[in-house]
C-alpha cells in the first residue's frame, strides 16, 4: 500500500529538495508529490504519496521532522483523512459518440473545459482510484491525452502545531576589540 | 550605532561572537575577500594543506573540546574536498560549521571558473546548508548555523557564501535572537518514561548499560558515573563513547560489537534489561540484529527521535539529552532505599559473577613476543605512556581496533576517531585540531601506514605551526584491515593491499624539520615511545608490526555477537 506524507514546510530554497532527498536517498520512488502555498505565503503544504516500506514508514516521517524547513510531517496513510486527486483529460470525439462521452463524464461527476469539433477537454476530481476508473472508461472511446495532479490530502484529526520560539544568540554576550 | 563593514568583515565579527578563536582553511579565489579580512583579525586561521583536512582538524577540534570546529573552503574543488569531512561530522554528530566561497551571484549558474553546486552537494552531507543570497542575511544566517550545529544532536552546517556578499558593504547590527520554527531539540525526556524506565532497572536481575557517544556530545560523564555507581551495572562503551566512564571503573567492561571483548559481546547476548544511552544500535555493534540482546527489554535514550526504534524497537524509549535524562533518573534512583534500588540482588550477583567470569575467560589483553613488535604490544605502550590521560587520535582499521581494545581513557574527549564513517586520513589532520584546541595535552596520532599517507601533507602543517605531535605509525606494510577480510573471506587472495616503498620515516620528518625514527625490535619500543613523549617538538615513530596480526576477537559480518571468533582459525591437517 502506498504511504501518504503531508508536510507543512518553510517556503525556502531546497526545501522541496531536502524533503525528497529523504526518499531518493533510499531509492524510493515517488509516486506524486503536490506542493503549493498555504494562507501563510512563508508556508507551503506537500502532500506525498510514496512506495514505502511499511517497517520503515515512521523512519522516514521521523527523517522529515528532522528537517530545519520542516514544521511538521505527518503520515496520513492509516489516519482519518480525505485524499483527491484531480486529472484533466482530452478525448479525441468523433460526432458519434459526444453523447455518449458527456454521459459518461457526467457519471463521474466531470466537468467539460473544452470543447471543440476535435473532442473535449475534460475535467474530474476524486480519490485516485476513482480518477483511474474515469480514465480507463475514457480511454475505451479512443486516444486521450491525460495529466493527473497527483493526491492532495488533508487531515481531519486536529493536530496541534507546535513551533519553535525564537532563542537568544550569543551575539550580545561578547564585544570583539 | 550600527557600524558600516564587509560581509568578509561581518562573516568575523560573527565568528567571534561564537566563541571561534582559531579555524581551519585553505584560500581561493573567490575567498579572497574573507582571506583579506582575515589578515588583520585576531581570529587565527590554521592554514593546512588539504580542505578535507581542515574538515578533519575542525572535526578534531570539536571533538577534544565539545566547541564547534570551524573549517573554510573556497569554491569548487575547494568544497568539494571538504564533503568527506562533513559526512565524516554527519555520522559522528561532530559539531562543525563549514565557510564555503561561491562565484558571484550573478555568475551562479553559468559554469564559471571553479564553480560547483556546493549548496547541491552538500545537502545530504550536512545537518542543514545555507547559501546566502543577501549581505543582510549573513549575520542571521551564522548565527542559526552555529545553533544548529551545536544544538541536539550536533552535526556539521555549511554556508555557502558568494564573492560579492563577501565584498559588499553593509551595517552590521549584531542578532540578538534566532528563530527557527521548524527545528525541534528534544532535551527534557518525559517525566512519566523517566520513572517508568526507574522501575525496569530496579526490577532487572541482569542490567547492562550500552554507552555511545551521546554521552560524551552531552558532556554526561560524571552522571553516568553516578547512574553506574547508583544502578552497579556493568558498562559497555561503543567505539564513539570510550572515556564516557573511566576506562578504570570497576564496572567498565570494554567495547563491544564486531571487534568487542567477549566479555562485552556476552553480556549483551545474555542481560535482560539493556540501557542504552545516546547510542544507535550501529550494524558493527549489534551484528546480526534479530540476535541482538535476545533477552533483553531495551530503555533507548536519544536525543534524535529518528534513532529510536531505528534500528531496534525498544521496550521504553525516551527521547532526550542523555545528561538532562540521567540526572533526572540519578534523583530518583538516589531517592530510593538501597532495597528498593535492587529488588533482586541475589541475581545480580550472579549476574556479576558471571560478567567477571567471561572478562577473566578471554580478557583483552596485549601480545607479546621476542622477535617482532606485535600491534598490540604497541598499544600496551601507548597506553603506559598515556595513563589514560593523553588524547589520542587515530585513523580507520586495525590499529584503531586494537587501540580502542587496549588504550585506556579516564576522561572524555580524549580518544578522537572517525567512527561511522570510518574515513581513512582523519587521524593526522584530526590531531591538528586536537592539539590546538588543548595545548596543554599530550597528543598522540596513531595512525596505520595507508591513512598516515593519504594525510602526509599535513606534516607540514605540524611542523609550519610546531604542534607537539607524537605520529605514531603502525606499520605492518599492508592495508590490514582489508588484507584481514581477504585472508579470512576471500582465501587469503591478497589483492591491492600490499603497502610498499613506505618512506623512510626519519629522513622523512628530518625532511620536514622534525625528528623521526623507525623501529622494529620489541626491546626497542619503550625507550622509543618515552623519546617521542620527551621530545619537545613533533616527532614521528614509524613502528614496524607483525604484518600478518588479525584483530580477534572478531564478530564476522551477519553473525550474531555470541557467535565471536576468539582467536585465528587453526590451520586445517589436509586429509592424506
Amino acid at each position: 500500500m502506498l504511504q501518504v506524507i503531508s508536510l507543512l514546510v518553510e517556503n525556502k530554497p531546497g526545501a522541496l529538495l531536502r524533503v525528497t532527498g529523504v526518499l531518493s536517498a533510499r531509492g524510493y520512488n515517488i509516486e506524486s508529490l503536490t506542493v503549493a502555498r498555504t494562507l501563510d505565503p512563508s508556508l507551503s503544504r506537500m502532500t506525498i504519496v510514496v512506495d514505502v516500506d511499511p517497517n520503515l514508514r515512521q523512519q522516514v516521517v521521523k527523517q522529515m521532522n528532522k528537517l530545519v524547513n520542516v514544521l511538521q510531517a505527518s503520515d496520513l496513510t492509516d489516519s482519518p483523512a480525505v485524499r483527491r486527486e484531480m486529472v484533466l483529460l482530452r478525448v479525441r470525439a468523433p460526432l458519434e459518440m459526444r453523447t455518449a462521452i458527456l454521459k459518461e463524464a457526467e457519471i463521474f461527476g466531470a466537468r467539460v473545459v473544452d470543447s471543440s469539433p476535435e473532442g473535449f477537454a475534460l475535467e474530474a476530481t476524486g480519490p485516485s482510484e476513482k480518477i483511474e476508473e474515469f480514465i480507463d472508461v475514457m480511454r475505451s472511446y479512443g486516444d486521450i491525452d491525460v495529466t493527473r495532479s497527483g493526491a492532495v490530502a488533508v487531515s481531519l484529526e486536529p493536530k496541534k502545531l507546535r513551533l519553535q520560539p525564537p532563542v537568544p544568540t550569543k551575539a550580545e554576550a561578547v564585544r570583539i576589540e | 550605532m550600527p557600524t558600516l563593514m564587509s560581509g568578509a568583515r561581518m562573516l568575523l565579527e560573527c565568528l567571534v561572537r561564537e566563541g571561534v578563536e582559531c579555524f581551519f582553511g585553505y584560500p581561493g579565489g573567490v575567498t579572497l575577500p574573507l582571506y583579506d579580512a582575515v589578515y588583520d583579525h585576531p581570529i587565527r586561521h590554521v592554514l593546512v594543506r588539504h580542505e578535507e583536512n581542515a574538515a578533519f582538524a575542525a572535526s578534531g577540534y570539536a571533538m577534544a573540546t565539545g566547541r564547534v570546529g570551524v573549517c573554510c573552503a573556497t569554491s569548487g574543488p575547494g568544497a568539494t574536498n571538504l564533503v568527506t569531512g562533513l559526512v565524516n561530522a554527519l555520522m559522528d554528530s561532530t559539531p562543525l560549521v563549514a565557510i564555503t566561497g561561491q562565484v558571484h551571484s550573478k555568475l551562479i549558474g553559468s559554469d564559471a571558473f571553479q564553480e560547483a553546486d556546493t549548496f547541491g552537494i552538500t545537502r545530504s552531507c550536512t545537518k542543514h546548508n545555507y547559501l546566502v543570497t543577501n549581505l543582510g542575511e549573513l549575520p542571521q544566517v551564522v548565527h542559526e548555523a552555529f545553533y544548529i550545529a551545536s544544538s541536539g544532536r550536533p552535526g556539521p552546517v555549511l554556508v555557502d557564501i558568494p564573492k560579492d556578499v563577501f565584498q559588499g558593504q553593509a551595517h552590521y547590527t549584531p542578532v540578538s535572537a534566532i528563530h527557527l520554527p521548524g527545528y525541534k531539540v528534544f532535551t527534557e525526556g518525559h517525566t512519566g518514561q523517566i520513572r517508568r524506565a526507574a522501575q525496569m532497572i530496579c526490577d532487572a536481575s541482569r542490567p547492562l548499560i550500552y554507552a555511545g557517544g551521546g554521552i560524551i556530545s552531552a558532556n554526561a560523564t560524571a552522571e553516568l558515573r553516578e547512574f553506574t555507581e547508583l544502578t552497579g551495572a556493568p558498562v559497555v562503551c561503543t567505539l564513539m563513547g570510550l572515556g564516557g566512564l573511566p576506562s578504570d571503573h570497576p564496572n567498565f567492561i570494554s567495547m563491544p560489537g564486531m571487534h568487542g571483548s567477549y566479555a562485552a559481546n556476552m553480556s549483551l547476548s545474555h542481560c535482560d534489561l539493556l540501557i542504552a544511552l545516546g547510542t544507535r544500535f550501529d550494524d558493527r555493534v549489534t551484528g546480526r540484529l534479530n540476535a541482538f540482546a535476545p533477552h533483553a527489554k531495551v530503555i533507548h535514550v536519544d536525543i534524535d527521535p529518528a534513532e529510536v526504534g531505528k534500528n531496534r524497537t525498544p521496550d521504553l524509549p525516551i527521547v532526550g539529552d542523555a545528561r538532562r535524562v540521567l540526572v533526572k533518573l540519578n534523583k530518583l534512583l538516589a531517592a530510593m532505599s538501597p532495597a528498593d534500588r535492587c529488588r533482586n540482588p541475589a541475581a545480580r550477583e550472579r549476574w556479576w559473577a558471571q560478567v567477571r567470569a567471561w572478562k577473566q575467560e578471554h580478557p583483552l589483553a596485549p601480545v607479546f613476543s621476542d622477535t617482532e613488535i606485535k600491534p598490540q604490544h604497541l598499544m600496551a605502550e601507548i597506553d603506559r605512556a598515556s595513563g589514560g590521560r593523553a588524547i589520542v587520535t587515530s585513523d580507520v582499521g586495525q590499529h584503531q581496533m586494537w587501540a580502542a581494545q587496549l588504550i585506556r581513557f579516564q576522561e572524555p574527549r580524549l580518544w578522537i576517531n572517525s567512527g561511522g564513517l570510518g574515513s581513512m586520513g582523519f587521524g593526522l589532520p584530526a590531531a591538528i585540531g586536537a592539539q590546538f584546541a588543548r595545548p596543554d595535552k599530550l597528543v598522540f596520532s596513531l595512525v596505520g601506514d595507508g591513512g598516515f599517507q593519504m594525510s602526509i601533507p599535513e606534516l607540514a602543517t605540524i611542523a609550519g605551526n610546531g604542534l607537539p605531535i607524537k605520529i605514531v605509525v603502525m606499520n605492518n606494510g599492508y592495508l590490514g584491515m582489508v588484507r584481514q577480510w581477504q585472508t579470512l573471506f576471500y582465501n587469503n587472495r591478497l589483492s591491492a593491499v600490499t603497502l610498499d616503498a613506505f618512506p623512510d620515516a626519519e629522513k622523512l620528518a628530518a625532511a620536514y624539520g622534525f625528528r623521526g625514527r623507525t623501529v622494529e625490535r620489541p626491546g626497542e619500543l619503550r625507550a622509543a615511545i618515552d623519546e617521542a613523549v620527551n621530545e619537545p617538538g613533533p616527532y614521528l615513530l614509524n613502528v614496524k608490526v607483525s604484518p600478518e596480526e588479525n584483530v580477534y576477537p572478531m564478530v564476522p559480518a551477519g553473525a550474531a555477537l555470541n557467535e565471536m571468533v576468539l582467536t585465528p582459525p587453526q590451520p586445517v591437517p589436509v586429509p592424506k
